[in-house]
């Protein structure tokens, strides 16, 4: 269990950072940089008023900049262990080529935290599911390490954990552990905090910017203001699974 | 017809050396489940593109084949084949070790089979997973029942109501572990209807031949007389099912041949240079459906010796079926986006198809749930009351003619 004092600290610290964004947005309306002000206190439920989303610019994103690759590996501790076949991989980048014009993109994939998640409809224990504010994550507890979600998702965007997890290279951000699968957790221990995922924050200090991130339920976030401006489209959005990450340019 | 006289088996020296090599390969399957756990699925051939390996292909061919080799009693209850009914112990019997042997496999090679009272405790009932573990369940409580009604004169009165239920449940089961693969909207390979038919038609002609070995087997070792005709009819249904499930395999084929956005995996399936498009013709048509096909429709038919290489043929291309099913359907990448190609990828996605190399202990592991569907039949016959003395034509059907 946490302890209280800490707690208190902590809901001190939201305070002042919610009530500093607050001001944010009264000074300058419409320009707030970050969603601070619509994270939860830790002491209360995660709500489906919010559904944290990701809008991916493929035109900003560089060809062999993989700085999100390696904030997301840096966050979690993702070790390479026995070779890329079966390392975790929560995000990765790829070059893609539209065959009809020859245009080429490039873009990160990861866990598309799906409205209808085909890894938590077939996980038999409900180790997979979705969140009220659409994070989908992997109950390590309950996950029996059968793989079906592994089968299901249509983005390859689970990892079996094929080894044991040597004692140092554990990390509080996510527990993870032999035999179970993961993903990436869209950094809800970030975003429970009213901060950005470490793949946001990479891409936006590298100076390249092609990634937001933000509560699509919110009109008034940059993400959906985006959205609703521009042109973007869901990958494999012909399968109806609404995910919450959205690409620009594809 | 006389009246059938069940006994068990004398059980000697043979029936010892069996147990024995059967027990080694269990022993062996057991110390490669504790390998691969031990040191994780690293050290097997699969990996986070082929999630399912060889201890699937097993898994899941027995389990299909459990609820096939239910056929032969169903036959002879729900549909009154008179010459049927002295085997229907027999066929449950084997019915539930298949399932035992194939489950056993399945939750060897989860990552976290210690965690076998949360798959038991926790349910997703959108999960067609979860439906399975209540329809095994299920299926060997009410294979259990059925058998208890065909060997205890007191509840004699259930057994046409046993049998039924244990038809239409077995039905249930197969569809549902069709499903596991037709209900995958993300991959090429799955996602169709039609998986579930299929593999009910599967079932029958696997479990049937499973069931025409160890029914040779267990007459031929224990020098008991097995009724030419009643073989003859056996292994005429064998060619029905075997012919059937083939059907089934081309209007699958032939409906994913005539929808463009599913060309490029037909082609990788059908014409690819994969090891899949070989065991798909060589083993699951060739070996496994047209081979034993002419054989059980022609004049080798008749011949004993001929009706057990076509069953193992028919087994052979059981395991290849699953194997092109299984890790075919998985070795095609995701189609992340349709019309496009991908150029580079930091994981695989740029690969013509994901290749997989079964390790050793993967197949001992298989070796092993076969090894413990078999013990459980051995042990069964010598402990319970389940082989007619006799199988001998005139003992077992009203109409033959001698």
């Amino acid at each position: 269990m946490s302890d209280p004092k800490k707690e208190t600290m902590d809901q001190g610290r939201r305070r002042f950072l919610g009530a500093g964004a607050a001001a944010a947005a009264t000074i300058a309306p419409g320009v707030t940089l970050m969603q601070v002000a619509s994270a939860k206190p830790d002491d209360q439920p995660v709500s489906d008023k919010n559904r944290w989303g990701l809008l991916i610019d493929t035109t900003k994103c560089a060809s062999g900049c993989d700085a999100c690759v390696q904030a997301c590996n840096e966050e979690f501790n993702l070790q390479p262990q026995h070779g890329p076949r079966t390392d975790p991989h929560w995000i990765r980048k790829v070059e893609v080529r539209d065959t009809a014009t020859g245009r080429t993109f490039s873009l990160p994939m990861m866990c598309q935290h799906c409205e209808n998640p085909p890894c938590a409809d077939v996980c038999p224990t409900g180790a997979s599911f979705r969140r009220d504010d659409g994070i989908v994550l992997v109950d390590r507890h309950i996950c029996i390490g059968c793989r079906y979600c592994m089968m299901a998702c249509p983005y390859k965007a689970r990892s079996f954990v094929h080894e044991e997890i040597p004692e140092e290279d554990k990390n509080v951000n996510a527990p993870r552990g032999k035999g179970c699968v993961e993903a990436c957790t869209l950094c809800v221990h970030r975003v429970d905090k009213g901060r950005q995922p470490a793949c946001v924050e990479a891409c936006n200090g590298d100076g390249h910017k092609a990634m937001i991130f933000g509560d699509l339920k919110d009109p008034g976030s940059e993400i959906s203001r985006e959205l609703k401006k521009y042109p973007s489209t869901q990958i494999r959005a012909d399968l109806r699974l609404n995910p919450g990450v959205f690409y620009k340019g594809i | 017809m006389k009246k059938v006289r069940y006994t068990s088996i004398d059980g000697r020296g043979g029936f010892y050396a069996l147990l024995g090599v059967l027990g080694l390969f269990i022993l062996a399957g057991l110390g490669a489940a504790y390998y691969m756990e031990h040191n994780g699925h690293w050290v097997t051939g699969m990996d986070n593109q082929t999630v399912w390996g060889l201890p699937h292909v097993f898994a899941v061919f027995l389990i299909v084949a459990a609820s096939g080799a239910l056929n032969v009693a169903s036959i002879g209850t729900v549909f009154g084949k008179a010459p049927y009914k002295p085997l229907a112990r027999l066929s449950a019997v084997l019915a539930v070790a298949l399932l035992v042997g194939g489950l056993v496999v399945l939750l060897l090679d989860l990552g976290r089979p210690d965690r076998l009272i949360v798959a038991m405790t926790y349910y997703n009932f959108k999960s067609i997973f979860a439906w399975n573990i209540i329809l095994y369940t299920g299926f060997m409580g009410f294979v259990a029942i059925y058998l208890w009604t065909m060997m205890d004169r007191t509840v004699r009165k259930y057994y046409k109501l046993a049998g039924f239920t244990a038809f239409i449940w077995r039905l249930i089961l197969t569809t549902g572990t069709g499903s596991i693969f037709g209900f995958l909207v993300g991959r090429q390979g799955y996602d169709a209807a039609i998986m579930a038919p299929m593999f009910v038609v599967m079932s029958f002609s696997f479990g049937l031949a499973i069931f025409l070995l160890v029914l040779m087997a267990a007459y031929d070792w224990t020098g008991r007389p097995l009724g030419e005709a009643l073989l003859m009819r056996l292994k005429n249904l064998l060619g029905v099912f075997v012919a059937g499930a083939l059907y089934f395999v081309i209007v699958f084929h032939l409906t994913n041949l005539y929808a463009t956005e599913h060309h490029d995996w037909e082609k990788f399936i059908l014409m690819g240079e994969s090891v899949h498009t070989k065991v798909f013709w060589l083993g699951q048509v060739l070996l496994g459906s047209l081979v034993p096909l002419g054989i059980l429709y022609s004049k080798a038919g008749r011949s004993r010796a001929w009706i057990a290489v076509a069953s193992a043929l028919v087994i052979l291309g059981g395991f290849a079926t699953m194997w092109v099913t299984i890790i075919g359907g998985q070795s095609f990448p995701l189609v992340l986006f349709p019309g496009m190609e991908v150029v580079s990828s930091g994981y695989f996605d740029d690969v013509a198809y994901h290749t997989y190399s079964p390790s050793f202990p993967e197949l001992v592991l298989g070796l092993g749930g076969v090894a413990v569907a078999l013990i459980a039949v051995v042990v069964a016959v010598k402990v319970l009351n389940l082989l007619p003395s006799s199988l001998a034509d005139a003992d077992v059907d009203p109409h033959h003619k001698g």
